[in-house]
């Protein structure tokens, strides 16, 4: 115990040490610091906005673009590397020899080559591969790839869309009341009618509007739809198939830790194949995978800060310019820290909660 | 790159370990106890610092090094060249990583001030161009409205290309990332329509990177100043001094006519202005902490401003850049040495 108690005392006191040493040298340096600068104007144009941004804000809500560019490729990611993983795992046991083959060729490529290369190339096959965009690829109407990227046609704003999801979120509030107060949810089929039945009435009463905002060509680029940039594509594209790899292995050795004498007894019962796996195998495999799949979960989400390799503005990127600007390292680096920190704990207390939900009791 | 940002991280944590790197005189006692210079560089900028095919690092900012290293040892070779990304220089420099850093840096107030440096007199005048690949047939960057424009994070060009499209009510979507050679790459693979950057920088880029240098133009318009100087940490005034007045004596060499070739028959002239620059009559070392010959030193082993400028950057070089505002005074440009005397 005293042993433990002088420790802690002894950290306390060289960090002390260390932060008393770094503001001497920084005053006799002449740096400025603090964090004043982040109510400045930040003069910089951020690549992609998904606020409304300009060169006219501060480095507070540059700050804050980034954020949501590195909260969007990592949304995205998360969801897409899960479901990527669970097929490939699944893949590895299948007994289709062909299947099991190239998800184990899959497994060992990916999992082996680092994952700053694997931009490098997604990027340079986008770039390099792809034409320019006045010969751009259109492999569906109005859909459009080129070096600068994959142009979707978008829903016309209107104000029918909002109205349509405050519709949706209001039917899930009312569900999830009513599901508790009965004690037990009311059955999917009556839910999922309520759902479409409140979203459709919403856009129906806005006259049912259908018009698309479609990509066209104007000047150097496409304009209108909705764009999704190289640098993103290429970042998505490496962070998912990255990390697939390793769920793959934790999907494959979650299944395999299941007792196959649980498959023998369900298939004496007579369940069917799909009926053993979701009555049986998954529940106790989840149990297992959940804490391992947590860290590869994290391991994206701080992955994503390899983006200024290849030019994504995500939060690093960002402050990286900000740093160079104001000089103010330190505070910089503090903030990019502090970023993922806040998002990865975020993350783990979710994965921690549903891990406990889904344990035996 | 990450390890960057790994590295940004390292250097405030030396900054926080190094309890008064930054002291007075410190600089200049330490550096000569040591016995070489540590000069922070390009990682590679062809003209102004790259290694050459035998690995010896080359170029006007790393002349510039050699030229105080020779100043304060009488050797041009005393010097360890430690190349930086744009990231890292200010905190290599501020914990005292480096002495000097001579390293395409344009000097600014916020720089000069809240980053604690000290900026010697400018070594090029440059200013920031744009440069598009010929068959877009642009002719003016006023015709860039809606581009997509590639350039390099950690630098002065992206607040410049803000303010420039602002002013002119135009838009432009930017890509910027962090190594040079990745964004050279963008740019070529047609990723971007635009490349910019100080149009020394671009030239560069163009002589060395292009798949076809023909290909491709720099449009006339300069939108910004960016006066690239070789800096020091704050908290040594005699360091500082000596760095300035080692820019200064190559300037007043080639205002004299003394070059590399000419320096040792000039030891004989009777002009007592070359006496006392070249250290025959005492005075201009003694003052500096340093030996009377320096200049002459410098002048010998690295040469004038105008030798320096046209191997490099010049004539002589593949990025054939004319002399323009970097002419001495005398001839129409900015290039000015106070008197040595």
């Amino acid at each position: 115990m005293a042993i433990q108690v002088l420790l802690v005392g002894a950290v306390i006191g060289l960090v002390g040490w260390l932060a008393a040493n770094a503001l001497d040298n920084l005053a006799r340096g002449s740096i400025a610091t603090g964090f004043g600068f982040l109510s400045r104007p930040s003069n910089f144009e951020v690549g992609e906005c998904l606020i409304p941004c300009s060169a006219a804000d501060s480095y507070g809500r540059a700050f804050l673009v980034g954020l949501l560019n590195t909260l969007k490729v990592g949304g995205i990611g998360l969801v897409l590397t899960t479901l990527l993983g669970t097929l490939i795992g699944i893949g590895l046991l299948s007994s289709n020899w062909l299947a099991a083959r190239l998800a184990r060729v899959y497994v060992e490529l990916v999992r082996n080559v680092p994952l700053l290369l694997q931009l490098f190339l997604w990027y340079a096959v986008i770039t390099e591969a792809l034409p320019g965009p006045r010969q751009a690829l259109s492999p569906l109407p109005n859909v459009f790839l080129s070096n600068r990227g994959l142009m979707v046609p978008m829903l016309a704003a209107s104000p029918a869309w909002l109205s349509v999801g405050i519709a949706v979120i209001a039917v899930v509030v009312i569900l999830l009341i009513i599901g508790r107060w009965r004690r037990r949810p009311l059955p999917p089929l009556m839910a999922g009618s309520l759902l479409v039945g409140a979203a459709l009435l919403a856009w129906l009463a806005w006259g049912a509007p259908t018009a698309l905002d479609v990509p066209h060509l104007a000047g150097f680029n496409f304009r209108g739809g909705m764009a999704f940039s190289p640098e993103f594509l290429a970042l998505l594209l490496g962070l998912v198939m990255y990390t697939a790899a390793f769920i793959a292995e934790i999907v494959r050795s979650g299944i395999l830790a299941v007792d196959p004498g649980q498959t023998e007894a369900a298939r004496a019962l007579g369940l069917s194949p799909g009926l053993i796996l979701r009555l049986v195998i998954l529940p106790q495999a989840l149990r297992l995978i959940v804490p391992p799949l947590t860290s590869q979960h994290l391991n994206l989400l701080k992955n994503s800060s390899l983006a200024v390799a290849i030019g994504y503005p995500d939060v690093v990127s960002v402050l990286d310019t900000t740093i160079n600007q104001t000089g103010q390292a330190i505070e910089g680096v503090a903030m990019i820290m502090g970023v993922f920190l806040v998002i990865n704990l975020t993350l783990s207390a979710l994965m921690n909660w549903y891990n406990a939900r889904i344990q035996l009791r | 790159m990450r390890r960057e940002w790994v590295a940004a991280a390292w250097t405030v944590l030396t900054l926080a370990m190094a309890s008064g790197v930054a002291q007075a005189g410190t600089t200049f006692d330490a550096v000569k106890a040591r016995g070489f210079v540590q000069c922070g560089t390009n990682v590679g900028l062809a003209g102004f610092s790259s290694p050459d095919s035998n690995g010896r690092w080359t170029g006007l900012d790393v002349d510039i090094c050699r030229a105080v290293a020779t100043a304060l040892f009488g050797d041009a070779e005393k010097v360890k060249f430690i190349p930086l990304s744009t990231q890292q220089r200010f905190t290599a420099l501020q914990s005292g990583e480096v002495d000097l850093l001579s390293r395409n840096t344009t000097w600014t107030l916020t720089r000069d001030t809240e980053n604690g440096l000290h900026f010697a007199p400018a070594t090029f005048y440059d200013g920031q161009g744009f440069m598009v690949a010929k068959k877009a047939g642009i002719k003016s960057a006023l015709e860039l409205d809606g581009a997509s424009i590639c350039v390099q994070t950690g630098t002065t060009t992206e607040l410049n290309l803000s303010d420039y499209f602002r002013s002119h009510k135009m838009t432009f979507q930017s890509v910027v990332i962090e190594a040079l050679s990745e964004v050279n790459h963008a740019f070529f693979s047609g990723r971007c329509d635009v490349l910019t950057s100080d149009t020394s920088q671009l030239a560069s880029i163009r002589a060395a990177d292009a798949p076809n240098p023909d290909d491709y133009v720099i449009l006339p318009e300069l939108i910004s100043k960016e006066p690239l100087a070789p800096a020091v940490r704050h908290g040594d005034d005699q360091w500082f001094d000596l760095v300035r007045w080692v820019v200064f004596a190559t300037l007043e060499a080639e205002e004299r006519g003394i070059t590399s070739k000419t320096v040792d028959a000039a030891l004989t002239s009777p002009d007592p202005t070359v006496q006392r620059l070249l250290g025959v009559q005492p005075g201009v070392g003694h003052s500096l902490g340093i030996d009377d010959k320096w200049v002459y030193n410098v002048i010998k082993q690295v040469g004038n401003y105008g030798e320096i400028f046209q191997r490099n950057v010049g004539k002589e070089s593949p990025l054939k850049l004319d002399r323009g505002v970097n002419a001495l005074w005398t001839q129409g440009g900015l290039m000015y040495s106070p008197p040595f005397r």
